[in-house]
């Protein structure tokens, strides 16, 4: 079970930094909605105009 | 969709929230320093007939501030912060509208009859959840009602991306909602006794150590899902906000958010040791109170972090001030947490006053302060006013900064003072003391907490009046203020 969990940790510390270095994602970018957060502003990751970034849903 | 010029956030039920934050926070910590001099002059209990004593009184305490002020607080932060991080308006959706009030309508009879029913001595008798099924019923509607505004903003949400904040106010949401329902399954002791019994009264539906094991799964999982979770939603927002500055990891805050939702679940065990509960149990509960510092520590670092390069707010705007102090004293209560639960640590420290030291600086230090700092900054932005004053803040923050520390210390003192007395054994092994000496030997610390629930309150009625001035009396603003809120 612990061993489960370490192994599932470094996983997913390895699956952040791969996804974002091949360019799929980019999580530091999402720090900016708390900061750019009018009713009016650009969304960081807006769902009507774009219809390209299908793969950006949370997982 | 965006070209609607005219449409702005809705506050209103956010406001609402924030009118019973501020009551039940009074009302609540009032109490709490009526029991705390209660314990150092034990006259007190006579005040008010049967409705004065401890005994009624405590329950009412952890009531009115978990259910009455922070969970106002969270309400009242989510209503403001989920429509700004998801970009959609309440007003949007007449719908979503409606929810949202007819739930504060629902909770504040909740929270009403919570208090009188609490008065009259009409209790489960569980801890954190002392309510009778009635109120049980009414509450899992309004916690329903929530999700439905919840997930109803995030379904109509023009930002894709759930800010961090968001994932955590979630979590909050089917935590609780999973936790209460167990928990709370109870029967009311007229259909257990052959109709001899009471429609008000209930009885669990486990026992024995059972009943212990479920309750302190939901017990600690309420610090967790009540006291963590939602308060790290609300400083994840709030702190870059206020600062200006993004979030220093947005990686790490993904990391230590599913970290604490795999070890927290877990740790609830750890108020039960040396007790009957199995062993293996035991030890479970220990391990996973420790490896509970990473995620802890994990949103805390960074949201210290976040201030890199900034730390000339730290003196010049008191709101940083409260928010960063709230991430420490996350960090000091994350530490000593896992200390207690340590199974040779524990057994000086159950049972004894080192427990309710190491709540407070939790729940004063970090989920006040969080709530209050949250508050502030959301005030001018809903009443289009700056806040009333600036001076106020500062002193205020003085103040109860030093009542969290007079608390801590004093129960950190009388804590193992009384750990160490009980255990303490003659050359033949008898008992050194009795329990009136422990009692005699910490009235000076009693006296001393007691003094450090004056000065929070005080401090506390301070934030209420600056609030209210805020609302009705402070200079007007035209526009509204990008990060750092304005003061007088
Ligand atoms: C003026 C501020 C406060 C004072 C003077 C105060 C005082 C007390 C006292 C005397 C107790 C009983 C301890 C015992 O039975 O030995 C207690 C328990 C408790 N208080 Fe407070 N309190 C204050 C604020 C708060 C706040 C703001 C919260 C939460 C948001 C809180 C949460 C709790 C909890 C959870 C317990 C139960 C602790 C346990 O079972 O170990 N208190 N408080």
């Amino acid at each position: 079970m612990t061993i489960f969990l370490v192994v599932m940790l470094y996983w997913y510390i390895v699956y952040l930094y791969r996804s974002e270095k091949k360019g799929e994602k980019d999580y530091e970018k999402l720090g900016k909605i708390a900061l750019d957060d009018e009713l009016d502003s650009t969304p960081v990751n807006s769902s009507d105009p774009l219809p390209t970034d299908n793969k950006e849903q949370n997982k | 969709m965006q070209s609607n010029a005219a449409l702005e956030y809705d506050y209103s039920v956010a406001k609402l929230y924030t009118y019973t934050a501020i009551l039940f926070g009074f009302v609540g910590m009032l109490i709490g320093t009526l029991i705390a001099a209660q314990l150092a002059f034990p006259e007190l209990n006579y005040l008010f007939g049967e409705y004065g004593t401890f005994s009624r009184l405590r329950p009412l305490h952890t009531n009115v501030v978990i259910y009455g002020f922070t969970v106002s607080g969270v309400f009242a932060t989510f209503y403001y912060s989920a429509q700004r991080v998801l970009k959609v308006s309440m007003a949007e959706s007449k719908f979503i509208m409606f929810v949202g009030k007819l739930q504060f309508a629902l909770y504040l009879i909740a929270a009403t009859a919570m208090v009188v029913t609490e008065l009259m001595g009409i209790t489960q008798s569980k801890e954190y959840a002392q309510m009778e099924w009635p109120l049980d019923l009414l509450i899992v509607v309004i916690w329903v009602l929530w999700g439905v505004a919840m997930f109803g903003l995030i379904g109509i949400r023009r930002e894709k991306a759930l800010y961090i904040s968001m994932w955590y106010f979630i979590a909050c949401f089917l935590g609780v909602a999973m936790l209460y329902l167990f928990n709370n399954m109870a029967i009311p002791t007229y259909f257990t006794s052959g109709n001899l019994g009471s429609m008000m009264h209930s009885v669990s539906m486990y026992s024995g150590t059972n009943d212990a094991l479920v309750q302190w799964w939901w017990g600690h999982n309420a610090v967790a899902f009540v006291f963590t979770v939602p308060i790290v939603a609300m400083i994840y927002y709030f702190l870059p906000k206020e600062s200006g500055q993004a979030v220093y990891s947005y990686k790490l805050s993904l990391l230590s958010f599913w970290g604490l939702m795999f070890v927290y679940l877990w740790a609830g065990s750890h108020h039960l040791l040396w007790s009957t509960v199995p062993d293996w149990m035991q030890t479970m509960g220990s391990v996973f109170s420790v490896v509970l510092i990473l995620p802890s520590w994990g949103s805390a670092i960074n949201m210290l972090l976040t201030m890199k390069g900034e730390w000339n707010q730290l003196t010049e705007n008191p709101l940083i001030k409260f928010m960063v102090l709230a991430s420490t004293f996350y960090m000091l209560s994350t530490l000593e947490g896992p200390i207690q639960a340590i199974k040779s640590v524990n057994a000086i420290a159950h049972f004894t006053d080192w427990i309710p030291g190491h709540v407070h600086d939790g729940v004063l230090g970090w989920v006040a302060f969080m709530i209050m700092a949250g508050l502030f900054h959301m005030a001018p932005r809903m009443f289009k006013r700056e806040i009333y004053s600036k001076k106020l803040i500062e002193a205020q923050f003085w103040i109860q900064t030093t009542a969290v520390v007079l608390y801590f210390t004093s129960m950190w003192i009388a804590g193992i003072t009384q750990g160490m007395m009980w255990r303490a054994v003659d050359e033949y092994g008898n008992l050194m003391y009795s329990f009136i000496d422990t009692v005699t030997v910490l009235h000076p610390y009693y006296a001393i907490r007691a003094l450090a629930g004056v000065l929070y309150v005080t401090g506390f009625a301070m934030f209420a009046y600056n609030m209210i001035k805020t609302m009705t009396s402070s200079r007007e603003l035209s526009e509204e203020p990008q990060f750092r809120s304005p003061m007088a």
